[in-house]
């Protein structure tokens, strides 16, 4: 019998159509794997009986040759998306025991299209976090490790969990949100693929929500087309999200494969930033070659407003946050204080015993922004800032189809390492928050290894709603680069 | 400008006052202003709560179209400039009736901006009042403290209605004129049935605007429009009838004049409204005033209305009571007063207009709609639509006084008959069953008056001193032909047989 855990998800969707193995025994070897995989934390909620009843349904459906796209897969889902009676905790103790009695529009296009429901993976509180170690239910710990190491490192956050699982094998292929790098910077910390795609593209509904203009659903895979198949089953116009957009979802995974030659591509001198190592400029510099030897014209492009980028996010995102995160309040659902006399005592208790460092650290920073007599100095200047970044974009993308950059300015770190300073931690997304700001789709695909044989990623951005084109370029890097190792499983 | 009658006089000079309002008015909607959830009012606590009115986690709204093209409609019946781009914010406080943490409301850029309408009062005067903005916005949810005695309840039906906060210019100068605009507006938003008005059930409610400032300085405002001119104003929530409306003013101007009189100052708070004493109390000062924390809510998208949507709806709009108010003046030749007070409500203008159209005549049928009629109405507590009389039947009526078939007098008496149940059908039957027609046979008259003059041979002395007392000639007459002798046919033989001049 195959190997479940050695194909990619597009390997076994064909795999599963040819009935060379059923989503029941892709399932249960997942489920398995799940479970001897405990040592990296990466599930708060597994739903083993779940998964193979709706195995066995897929299976009929593969019998009789009907099913979706992805009929039968084995999927993780973050914890941020809502489940019909699943426990969904956004990584949150404030959220404790809420079970939703709804399904997100993302899983519930994933349902639709055959995927199964292995879990619910661990995250940032509120996807707030770019190591996982703001998370209620502990910290994610990276399959990968540094060679000759055995030092603990992190997946990457906010969607830890997803990285690593995929990375791990512990599931097909996962979903993640991205809303600074979310998506992106944990894919380049463990040789997975991930994308963001544009702003409107994948519903928010039922999607707990962090930072709502800058919130945006998609795959973390292990490679480019298990992503593209990913996408397609995941992504639609939704008429519940007002800022879904109304756009045929195009065939992915159709253009993987196609030349990239005569593409122009952008190379931003504001990525070039002070620290970066030396490893990551090399990878970058080889990413330029690659492309030029597929026959791209490289163009050097320069984006000032770049500096800004972290400091309007910081505006923006938690002053989003703040007001998104006041519905937790004890009142309605999830945790609530036992040590209450009024309601205001209620909400405080609830609130400070239910929220972690960080999200309070969002909630503050992000109610002071708003404030009366800051609120023009801090939110409205950063909205300012923002609309002339999205210009920037504009403006480059008349000149070039992709832009390249590394995806995260280092690779995996110790855990603990940066929990420390907050700011060291937020440097982690500085290359991947103007495609949140400016709404733009990214990716970040394995495209080498440091000394210490850790993964490194590239980041692509596009045009809005080109994912196709970012696709190709992602493709053409992946079929160069290589970089599909897989670490060892040295937790099982 | 003299406008004496606006000043209230202190003990140390006089006083003007300054009214303005913030009216909410929900819209009359089959669902909620974001979600689905029905907005129907009377149904069992939380019967009518979606997940988005909940605010459960990953929910988001959406705009109900629908309500936004009633704020449209109000917006053009209040003659005012419809903003093409308006933008929706969140207004951000705990409560727990309240689930999302914030209200989506408008700040800055409101769906609807200035207007101006006519408001009419008691004394047959018309005044202007401006209209600041319209904005759309969620209600809240209930509160109910007094079921447990330590927990509180909450009933989350309303959460997320639609409402429409309509904020007036500082224009109104008295209690009537608050109380004016706030009835004018009422009947505005019922004419045009994007509010059903009902106070009782919290359709309608104002939040209600005081200032005091001394004799003169109202013009010096509105001549420079610099607020330093008008005092410090309370706001007073929710008051939810157009005589509470007045009671308020009344008192809050009362009270603001007897604090800075006092060497005081007016406090910028907030106040409610006590209906037991009819005095307004502290609720809220501006210390502990929130912040508000507003900013567009970026779940949703800016409105863009397409101007062709406006036109449309101006040209689905019924005729409004400014227009029809001066159409009645100019077709009928009603006053001010009469044609405000009949085009104030659509179906008693509708009732005078078919009665016109029976007997063709404005200004009687606008006498008995505003006399008769909304007397007999407001004596049996029913409203117009519950009319024992129908506008076919006054209609009737009016045209047999017309042809003279009855007298004004015998009209009234057909008139009690049918409001108290003892008569029905055309009035012109009920005439004739009860042989009710006028007696115009001057023969029979004059027999009549014959009998008299000869049975009152002293009164016959009398009338030649004394002219004026041939009405009680006229009286006896009537009396003896059962009303139905025609008054001028009665008169004319008692000169001629008198021989009064």
């Amino acid at each position: 019998m195959t190997k479940v855990s050695d194909l990619t998800l597009a390997q076994l969707r064909d795999a599963l159509k040819a009935k060379d193995v059923t989503s029941v025994e892709a399932t249960d070897a997942y489920l398995a794997r799940i479970e001897a995989a405990k040592p990296l934390n990466t599930f708060i909620t597994v739903t083993a009986d779940k998964a193979r009843q709706m195995a066995k349904a897929s299976d009929e459906k593969l019998a009789k040759g009907e099913g979706g796209a992805i009929e039968g897969v084995p999927l993780g889902i973050k914890d941020l998306f809502c489940t019909e009676g699943v426990q969904t905790t956004a990584g949150s103790h404030i959220l404790g025991g809420f079970t939703p009695r709804y399904e997100s529009t993302v899983t519930s296009n994933l349902w639709r299209n055959g995927g199964v429901c292995l879990g619910k993976l661990n995250m940032d509180e509120f996807a707030m976090g770019s190591s996982n170690e703001t998370s209620f239910y502990g910290n994610v710990v990276n399959p990968w490790r540094r060679e000759g190491d055995d030092a603990p490192l992190t997946p990457g956050g906010s969607s830890g969990g997803s990285s690593a699982a995929v990375a791990a094998r512990l599931c097909a292929a996962a979903t993640a949100t991205d809303t600074g790098g979310s998506i992106r910077q944990p894919a380049s910390l463990t040789n997975t693929v991930g994308v963001k795609p544009t702003y409107g593209r994948v519903s928010r509904w039922g999607v707990v929500a962090f930072a709502s203009s800058l919130d945006q659903a998609g795959p973390m895979a292990q490679d480019v087309r298990d992503a593209a198949v990913m996408l397609k089953s995941m992504a639609g116009h939704d008429p519940k999200d007002s800022t879904s957009i109304d756009r045929p979802v195009p065939d992915y995974e159709a253009v993987l494969g196609q030349s990239i030659k005569g593409l122009k591509i952008g190379v931003p001198k504001e990525y070039r930033i002070d620290g970066m190592p030396e490893e990551i400029e090399k990878l970058w510099a080889q990413g330029i070659d690659w492309m030029k030897d597929a026959g791209c014209e490289i163009v050097d492009i320069s984006l000032p407003l770049t500096k800004y980028a972290l400091p309007v996010y910081y505006i923006v995102a938690p002053a989003e946050a703040s007001s998104n995160l006041a519905r937790y309040d004890g009142v309605k659902y999830g945790h609530r204080t036992k040590d209450f006399d009024d309601i205001l005592s209620l909400y405080e208790n609830t609130r400070a015993e239910g929220f972690g460092d960080e999200v309070k650290r969002r909630i503050l920073i992000g109610t002071y922004v708003l404030s009366a007599g800051y609120y023009d100095a801090y939110y409205l200047r950063a909205q300012k800032v923002r609309k002339r970044i999205f210009d920037e974009f504009t403006e480059a993308f008349s000149k070039v189809d992709l832009i390249l950059t590394p995806s995260a300015p280092s690779a995996a770190f110790g855990l603990g390492e940066k929990t420390a300073d907050p700011v060291q931690m937020y440097l982690n997304d500085v290359f991947t928050v103007t495609g949140n700001l400016a709404g733009l789709p990214g990716a970040s695909v394995p495209a080498g290894y440091d000394a210490n044989g850790l993964p490194l990623g590239l980041q692509l951005l596009a045009r809005p709603f080109d994912e196709e084109t970012m696709f190709k370029g992602m493709y053409a890097i992946e079929q160069v680069a290589g970089a599909n190792r897989r670490p060892a499983a040295w937790w099982a | 400008m003299s406008e004496t009658r606006k000043l209230l006089r202190g003990s140390t000079g006089d006083w003007e006052v300054v009214i303005g309002l913030e009216v909410h008015a929900q819209v009359t909607s089959k669902s909620k202003l974001f979600s689905g959830a029905s907005a129907e009012y009377g149904a069992g606590p939380n019967e009518n709560v979606s997940l988005v009115d909940a605010a459960m986690p990953g929910m988001l709204p959406v705009i109900n179209e629908y309500c936004v093209e009633q704020a449209v409609r109000t917006g053009l019946g209040l003659n005012a400039r419809i903003n093409l781009w308006s933008r929706f914010d969140r207004k951000n406080y705990f409560y727990p009736d309240l689930p999302q943490g914030y209200q989506i409301s408008q700040y800055k850029d409101p769906i609807v901006g200035e207007g101006e309408i006519e408001v009419e009062l008691d004394g047959g005067e018309t005044i202007m009042v401006g209209i600041e903005r319209l904005h759309l916005e969620q209600d809240a949810g209930k509160s109910i403290h007094d079921l447990a005695p330590k927990e509180s309840y909450v009933d989350l039906n309303r959460s997320g209605v639609a409402l429409m906060e309509i904020v007036s210019k500082p224009d109104m100068r008295s209690a009537e004129e608050g109380a004016a605009y706030f009835t004018k507006l009422r009947s505005i938003v019922r004419y045009l049935g994007t509010c059903d008005g009902n106070m009782e059930e919290g359709s309608m409610r104002a939040d209600v605007n005081v200032s005091v400032c001394r004799a003169g300085n109202y013009d010096k405002f509105r001549e420079t429009g610099d607020f330093k001119y008008l005092g410090t104003r309370t706001e007073t929530k929710n008051v939810n009838s157009i005589r509470y409306v007045r009671q308020v003013i009344d008192y809050e101007a009362r009270r603001q004049i007897e604090v800075l009189e006092a060497g005081g100052e007016i406090d910028q708070e907030t106040r409610l409204f006590d209906v037991k004493t009819g005095e307004t109390r502290t609720m809220r000062s501006k210390e502990d005033a929130h912040d508000y924390r507003y900013f567009p809510d970026p779940d949703l998208l800016p409105l863009e209305i397409d101007p062709a949507w406006v036109e449309e709806i101006r040209a689905s709009l019924p005729e409004l009571p400014d227009a029809k108010k001066h159409r009645f003046m100019d077709d009928y030749g009603l006053s001010a007063y009469d044609a405000s007070v009949l085009a104030a409500d659509k179906a008693s203008a509708a009732y005078f207009e078919e009665v016109v159209a029976k007997c063709d005549d404005g200004k009687l049928a606008s006498n008995w709609v505003t006399g008769d009629l909304f007397g007999a109405l407001n004596k049996a507590g029913k409203t117009i639509e519950e009319t024992p009389v129908s506008a076919a039947q006054l209609g009737e009526l009016i045209s047999l006084i017309k042809d003279k078939t009855i007298s004004g007098k015998i009209a009234k008496d057909v008139f009690a008959l049918i409001v108290e149940g003892e008569e029905s059908g055309a009035p012109g039957d009920i005439v004739e069953r009860r042989g009710l027609k006028q007696v115009t046979d001057t023969g029979a008259i004059e027999k009549v008056v014959d009998e008299i003059i000869a049975a009152n041979p002293k009164q016959v002395e009398q009338v030649k001193e004394k002219p004026k007392t041939m009405g009680w000639f006229v009286g006896q007459v009537m009396k003896a032909s059962g009303g139905k002798a025609n008054p001028q046919a009665v008169n004319e033989i008692l000169k001629k047989k008198l021989g009064v001049e």
